[in-house]
């Protein structure tokens, strides 16, 4: 099977329309994040409290905000989290002014509060199942012994019990219940649950009709320390790029890869302020991946051209490189497909959490592959036509 | 030919077999295969769950201690060597970073400085002793830099070694207590896999645990300006002011600023109870500290003694009789969990210094299962697709890309198992570059054999020179990647260096499948094929 058979594309011809899109998009994207809608920082980096809660019902939203309002917590923001048949929200707080340890807790403190106001709280000396590790299951059900295992010792108690609460646990935390359990009998279907540990259970805990699945709690110097190391970082590692592909190209070749690379940072970064989708951990995760994805794809169409430079004696280069791009355009449009694909499984089905993440590499791979042959190849070719001007042919090192 | 394949088909496999053992080990039964699986793929806490802080050790406190001690000996060594002074104060500089600590005298009689320079050379080595511009007859003793080093440095290795034993006695499993941040940052990130209740941990962990028994002086007062008001707005000398609590209410006493003991005298602290019931703890001191604290309780029967946890006065009981080796703490609020926290801090031993948190992610195991669950479908889908793309694109060579990314994914797996590296959501990032390069690898050596084909060259030279001049290409590409790997892996911390590490390892790994184990499955096949028979690409 084979979709090309050795196109004769005349790329340099038409780089421009391309190279105007490119300054469109990024132009675009620069003013949204500088005037426009800026970019929107994730917890990671802004530093705040985030906390992810899931409900058995459809959660009344305006219900919690106002139980909210009522806790002095005037400005969180309260968003639907994943699709709607999850009921879950995403519970976010800025920063506190202050960062001593009760502080950074009491954010969070004021939320659970709120909804246990809300929802009702349990029994006293009861604990709630649905937000317990398997660790203070463990601990109940060993205290309780409905199977009688303290009568082989203390050890061999603790580790039926653990056992069994995390075989529990998983059934709890396993679709359709995700997290909540409606009703103690159900875990009849766990295998080794007898009555009695089902009663041990409903001895020991209640069931809220809310769990809080994630917390997350983040202090000013970890998200600006974050941020910039994520920047420095980059940077670095893309001059660490430039000085390989000049000593195995020339600098120019470096330059380019640089250009373009950076060129799909900022476009995609456009994307995500333009779309107003945060910039999380994952996101940066993302980045970085597309960094490397989009050098990749460059130093192929180059490492063509470097071939090419030597087998030709005084070669056009802007044919040279149109004939060089044609000659991978087969493996480009492959590799670019299938890694396509791959992302926008994730960005399909991997849930919520690294949907930052897929839609990032999703936009990214094809800018990757777009800017190693509008952005970075035009750039060699500019800088090789001034030099042919001035009479020098273009010059590469021998791989 | 023939032999050459033979011994590299034998390290190929070698490589699986010692991938797949180090994987899953020697499993006897279903359940071992379930135990060596868990033991050996560490996934990160926002995969399953569990309790992550970034803390940060205030290593400052530290060196203050270091040198208001040296301060109050210094103090006794003049009086003790008649060398008289004016004035003896400590002057911090505060405005560096990090802060240099500094103790000036003044009024020293010219004829004595020669006494206090050997007093400093032979009992300061860590200061130095300097002339103060503009006034001869004041000196000041600087705290050498690169002992102030040393003291934050140890500081910080203290507190994680007292951070680590209070997890230890709590029984949280496989914790990860390690330093965190650049050089000079002071920081630790603790990671507790399923633990539910963060707060209380917190709590257990960042409780200095400064214990200091000092006698009161009077008191107590409702509030600060009370209590200055009594003594016409001046704390007699050597004396502070601290608060406490006594049923609800803010309280405050005037106490000695010398502690009688500390918690460094202490030998050990079990929770207990009283003849009622309520709990207390009991205390053991070490000989040295028995004496002392004899010492003190016996002079002063019936004055009131405060029990000063972390600066603030935890109770303040009447001295009934004189104590030496073995006390008890009572009062407070002491509940039967608090009893047992308290002895358990106590035992563990005090922090150096104040630990302040700057992050603080909880993960409950359900989101964690989640994201697992979300996670694997979608990469098998996407997996599944790539894979089935490549057979139907490629045929016969497509079973070679197949087995080069099944393996490399093999090899990635089992070497983070074997350097015991952990994988998270960052990592996952990792995986899916290495994928996506390892697809790369072969689309771009199988595009090449296809050229050289189209050139008319016989298949066996055609596949040679294909994977020759891919080569170049995956080498340029693979190296730049990796070069700016390690750049991540050498500056960024967490999350970024997870990625760097997947990406690295999987590129590794790739360059050995794609490149060297696709070729082996290339020749096995031409040296087995029927002569002239087409290639399968």
């Amino acid at each position: 099977m084979e979709f090309f058979h050795e196109p004769k594309i005349d790329w340099m011809g038409i780089k421009w329309y391309f190279i105007s899109l490119s300054l469109a998009l990024a132009l675009t994207g620069i003013i949204s994040m500088l005037v426009h809608r800026g970019l929107v920082f994730g917890i990671d980096f802004r530093g705040g409290t985030v906390v992810t809660v899931k409900f058995a019902q459809s959660p009344n939203v305006d219900a919690i905000r106002g139980e909210l309002d009522r806790a002095g917590l005037r400005n969180a923001t309260i968003q639907g989290y994943g699709p709607p048949s999850d009921h879950a929200v995403i519970i976010g707080l800025d920063l506190q002014t202050t960062t001593s340890t009760n502080a950074l807790d009491t954010g969070k403190q004021a939320v659970v509060t709120g909804l246990s106001n809300l929802y009702g709280k349990g029994p006293e000396g009861k604990s709630d199942f649905n937000n317990a590790s398997p660790q203070t299951v463990t601990d109940h059900l060993t205290a309780e012994d409905p199977l009688g295992a303290g009568a082989k010792g203390l050890e061999a108690a603790t580790k039926t019990y653990h056992d069994l609460a995390d075989a529990i646990v998983n059934y709890r935390n396993a679709p359709p219940r995700s997290g909540l359990l409606g009703d103690f009998s159900d875990l009849r279907n766990v295998p080794g649950v007898t009555p009695g540990v089902i009663s041990a259970l409903a001895k020991d805990f209640y069931l809220s009709t809310y769990a809080v699945t994630d917390t997350k709690i983040v202090g000013p110097k970890v998200g600006s320390d974050l941020r910039r190391q994520a920047v420095y970082v980059t940077l670095a590692g893309l001059g660490a790029m430039l000085v390989y592909i000049w000593f195995r190209f020339e600098l120019i070749y470096g330059v380019a890869a640089v250009v373009a690379t950076f060129h799909d940072v900022i476009i995609t970064l456009g994307f995500f302020s333009l779309l107003n989708k945060e910039i999380t951990l994952t996101v940066i995760a993302a980045l970085l991946t597309l960094v490397g994805y989009s050098m990749n794809d460059t130093i192929v169409v180059f490492d063509r051209i470097r071939e090419n430079v030597h087998a030709t004696k005084r070669p056009d280069f802007s044919k040279l490189v149109d004939h060089s791009i044609n000659q991978t355009l087969s493996r480009t449009i492959l590799t670019s497909g299938l890694t396509f694909l791959a992302v926008l499984s994730l960005f399909l089905f991997g849930g919520e959490v690294i949907h930052g993440f897929a839609f990032c590499l999703v936009v990214g791979v094809i800018i990757g592959t777009y800017s190693s042959v509008f952005i970075a190849s035009p750039i060699v070719v500019y800088f090789y036509q001034r030099l042919a001007k001035g009479g020098m042919s273009p010059r590469v090192k021998v791989a | 030919m023939e032999t050459k394949i033979r011994s590299r088909v034998i390290l190929i496999l070698v490589v699986i077999v010692a991938c797949i053992l180090g994987i899953i080990g020697f499993p006897r039964n279903v359940q071992e295969l379930k135990d060596n699986l868990h033991n050996r793929i560490h996934l990160g806490l926002d995969l399953k769950g569990g309790t992550d802080q970034i803390l940060q050790v205030q290593v400052e406190d530290a060196v203050n201690i270091t040198s208001g001690e040296a301060l109050e000996r210094l103090k006794d060594e003049l009086k003790a060597k008649t060398l008289p002074y004016a004035d003896i104060q400590s002057a911090d500089d505060k405005t560096e970073t990090p802060p240099i600590h500094r103790i000036l005298i003044k009024g020293i009689p010219q004829d004595r400085i020669p006494d206090l320079q050997t007093i400093v050379t032979n009992q300061y080595s860590d200061w130095d002793l300097v002339r103060v511009p503009g006034d001869e007859t004041a000196r000041m003793l600087v705290l050498k830099t690169s002992a102030a080093a040393t003291i934050r440095n140890q500081a910080l290795m203290q507190a994680m070694e007292t951070i680590r034993r209070r997890i230890d006695a709590l029984g949280v499993a496989e914790p990860t207590i390690a330093e965190y941040g650049q050089e000079g940052d002071f920081e630790l990130v603790v990671q507790l896999p399923g633990v539910d209740d963060p707060t209380r941990v917190r709590d257990i962990m960042q409780s200095t645990a400064l214990l200091e028994f000092k006698l009161v002086q009077d008191g107590p007062y409702s509030s600060r300006e009370a209590a200055l008001a009594q003594h016409g707005g001046v704390l007699p000398p050597d004396t502070e002011l601290v608060p406490g609590s006594e049923s609800g209410n803010e309280v405050w006493y005037v106490l000695n600023r010398v502690a009688a003991i500390t918690g460094r005298d202490l030998t050990g602290a079990e929770p207990s109870h009283d003849s009622s019931g309520r709990p207390n703890v009991d205390f053991t001191l070490n000989r040295d500290g028995a004496e002392r604290f004899g010492r003190v309780t016996g002079a002063n029967i019936g004055k009131l003694l405060a029990v000063v946890l972390d600066n603030r006065i935890f109770t303040a009981p009447v001295i009934h009789g004189q104590i030496t080796d073995r006390g008890v703490i009572e009062g407070g609020n002491f509940t039967p969990q608090s009893a047992n926290d308290l002895a358990l801090v106590l035992r563990s031993g005090a922090l150096p210094a104040s630990i302040k948190t700057l992050s603080d992610e909880t993960v409950g195991p359900s989101l964690g299962a989640d994201s697992i669950r979300h996670g694997v479908l979608a990469s098998i889908v996407g997996l599944v697709a790539v894979m089935g793309f490549m057979l139907v694109y490629y045929r016969g060579a497509g079973v070679n890309a197949d087995v080069a990314l099944a393996l490399n994914l093999l090899i990635l797996v089992a070497a983070m198992g074997y350097i015991g590296a952990t994988l998270t959501l960052p990592g996952i990032a990792g995986v899916i570059l290495t994928v996506g390069m390892g697809v790369d690898s072969n689309v771009l050596i199988f595009e090449r054999i296809r050229e050289e084909l189209r050139l008319g060259k016989a298949v066996g030279a055609a596949v040679a020179a294909g994977f020759e001049q891919a080569f170049r290409t995956i080498i340029d590409t693979h190296v730049t990647t990796v070069v700016s790997a390690a750049i991540l892996f050498a500056f960024g911390t967490g999350p970024i260096k997870g990625f760097a590490v997947t990406l690295t390892i999987g590129l590794l790994a790739n360059l050995f499948t794609s490149v060297f184990v696709s070729r082996v499955i290339f020749d096995y096949g031409l040296t087995h094929r029927e002569k002239g028979a087409a290639l399968s690409i």
